[in-house]
């Protein structure tokens, strides 16, 4: 394995969740992590009470890190101690949306960090039983998970009577195999019970409720569950709460790829940066001589932003009074609230950054092509629409695209957001809407054909690109003449 | 089939890790006998099955649900590269290029859902392009086998491939 790239944190950023992450004298083992004082949150920890600790997580403020932003201890509070079923803790590192990597870097470089998180989450809930569910392709990542455990079980900080508490706690890892819809917490769930990863129908909306083995389950992010050693590690939720924003505490990973100079990870509070400080502090700025086109803020599902776009916003004055405002894309402010009110959403903090070299229905059709991949086929809109709207993207990509296909796309995301069983829907389809709303003229300039589609739409149609000599652009890396 | 004695250890070590549900061993079970034998085959189909109590359809469906397991031998050495978003605009429909002309493997015209691997002519390599591979900080990103290599430059495949013989 070669060296990891390690780069030194930006003034802007406050590393909490990353503090050790590419630190020249870290190493991801056990001995390691307790020189800098590993698992005395743990400690701390056990001496509270297991509701005192919800109550903390709850006082937090702190949200999912995994896309949705749900309150975390909202969450937690739909477990009831003591019920005859087994809680189930587990970790969601299918870390899979386009666009993000910050659990690869927690896993890899500091694993008990996590560990020490889900030993904490799993006293306060009163599990016994955790798993962590990492994605097929971190081979690595679960080779080093499975190490940190071992440890951890031979220092008596997991197993029977952990730390003399009467405690009991097993976590183990399991690995999914290259499936997106894991993901999704009872796709994930299902595929924990040995079945293909099939999102469930919802009601009951939280698998707290049914989850694993139809016991009541709390699913969390990596870096959500790490936040909770932190809670406990700065003093409670009160001291925790002070960092970020009121309603989006905490810091945030931001992972940004794509055209700037310097792309990478940068954990920063929570709304302290705005986008324009994101590409121009953090990342460096745009490669030279080129211009901002568009931006996909929280992860590949997340509805673009287009750079000369206005967005109007209501914020509070001094006084108190909500006043409109209008502010361009680099004043948008990178927390949950902000990039809500601009119509997009931080999801799970993937920032993919595109230039004026780039060519829109070329990175929809890149996209399109990920979602036709990764729909489960439980439900027919998302499996046929998601599908559909790769073949009409190929087919104006190769030049076949005719008038009507801006429409078309548009009207085949319309009917499969919200009529899915779960968000996959909306996040197939969010980008071609946005996308087609956001850059309409681009898509119209490659759909000239006055010919209907072929039907039912099949890929690249001869008829339609026999007379269109055009260089498809997947050969190109996507770059516009 | 013949299960070696260590394969047999680990697959029943892996069982415990689930006490509520054997079905649950079924991802990790399918793991190890790709692991040890390259590709899952239907007699691991019919025996995996039979282990975890359950009917071979349960195994099947997982196969052809999950994209990392494969029901044919790959190359020697399997290299995945990243397809999505952020890797493509670093170049990496060019990297696979770059890595199918060092590795000896013709890509099929026409490549489809079905069969997403390509074996080289002298079965050193396969590749396959997957969907993102969570480093799209540092793309465009690989893997071959277990290992992960970022940031790869068209200038780097022929050393990168010799160390894979």
């Amino acid at each position: 394995m070669p060296a990891p790239i390690r780069r030194k944190p930006h003034p802007l950023e406050r590393r909490i969740v990353f503090a050790n992450i590419d630190r020249e004298d870290y190493t991801p083992d056990i001995e390691c992590y307790l020189r800098h004082g590993g698992y005395e949150d743990l400690r701390k920890a056990i001496t509270m009470a297991p509701d005192a600790i919800v109550n903390e997580v709850k006082a937090s403020g702190l949200r999912g890190r995994g896309g949705a932003g749900f309150p975390c201890g909202v969450k937690w509070g739909f477990i009831r101690r003591g019920g005859p079923k087994p809680t189930y803790l587990i970790c969601n590192a299918d870390e899979s949306e386009p666009g993000t990597f910050k659990d690869r870097y927690i896993i890899h470089q500091d694993p008990h960090q996590l560990i020490e998180g889900m030993i904490i989450s799993s006293f306060a809930l009163d599990v016994h039983l955790a798993y962590i569910y990492i994605r097929g392709e971190f081979p690595e990542g679960a080779k080093i998970l499975e190490k940190a455990i071992a440890e951890a079980r031979e220092k008596g900080f997991l197993g029977k009577n952990l730390l003399g508490t009467g405690f009991d706690l097993d976590i183990y890892v399991h690995r999914g195999a290259g499936a997106y819809i894991c993901g999704e917490e009872t796709g994930l769930i299902e595929s924990l019970e040995g079945k293909r990863a099939y999102p469930r129908i919802k009601p009951p909306y939280f698998p707290a409720v049914l989850g694993l083995y139809q016991c009541p389950t709390i699913v969390n992010n990596v870096e959500t569950l790490c936040n909770i050693k932190h809670i406990i590690a700065l003093g409670g939720g009160a001291e925790y709460a002070k960092i970020g924003r009121p309603n989006n505490t905490g810091t945030r990973v931001l992972c940004v790829s794509g055209d700037v100079v310097r792309p990478g990870y940068f954990e920063v509070e929570v709304g302290s940066v705005t986008m324009g400080q994101v590409i121009n502090d953090l990342c460096g700025g745009l490669k030279p001589g080129r211009k901002l086109k568009a931006i996909i803020p929280g992860g590949s599902s997340a509805k673009v932003l287009r750079a000369d776009e206005t967005y109007k916003i209501k914020e509070k004055a001094a006084d108190g009074s909500m006043v409109e405002k209008e502010i361009t894309i680099n004043d948008i402010v990178m927390d949950f609230d902000s990039l809500a009110a601009v119509g997009s959403m931080a999801g799970s903090g993937g920032v993919i950054i595109m230039d004026d070299t780039r060519d829109m229905v070329w990175v929809l059709n890149n996209l399109n092509a990920f979602y036709a991949h990764e729909s489960c086929g439980q439900c027919t809109p998302c499996r046929e629409g998601s599908l559909w709207m790769r073949k009409i993207t190929d087919r104006i990509m190769a030049g076949g695209g005719v008038e009507r296909d801006p429409d078309v796309l548009k009207n085949v995301a319309d009917n499969i957001a919200g009529k899915t069983i779960c968000a996959f829907g909306e996040a197939c389809s969010w980008p071609t809407q946005s996308f087609v709303l956001k850059f309409r003229e681009e898509f119209q300039g490659k759909s000239t054909k006055p010919l209907p589609p072929p039907t039912p739409p099949e890929y690249v149609s001869e008829v339609l690109i026999g007379e269109h000599e055009e260089t498809p652009k997947a050969l190109t890396g996507g770059v516009a003449e | 089939m013949q299960i070696p004695a260590d394969l047999l250890t680990k697959i029943d070590e892996a069982i415990t890790h689930y006490p509520a549900s054997k079905r649950s061993a079924s991802l990790p079970l399918l793991h190890l006998f790709q692991e040890h034998f390259g590709y899952i085959s239907e007699e691991a189909v019919i025996w995996i099955a039979e282990k975890l109590e359950l009917q071979p359809i349960n195994i099947y469906e997982l196969i052809s649900f999950y994209p990392m397991f494969r029901k044919k031998p790959a190359g020697k050495h399997h290299i995945r590269v990243c397809r999505t978003l952020s890797c493509a605009m670093a170049g990496s429909y060019e990297l696979r290029q770059k890595l199918c002309r060092e590795g000896k493997i013709t890509l099929p015209e026409h490549e489809g859902h079905g069969d997403p691997i390509t074996v080289g002519e002298d079965g050193r390599f396969s590749i396959e392009f997957v969907e993102c591979i969570a480093s799209c900080g540092s793309a465009p990103v690989c893997m071959i086998n277990d290992d992960f290599y970022e940031g790869v430059t068209q200038e780097e495949v022929p050393d990168l491939l010799s160390k894979y013989q």
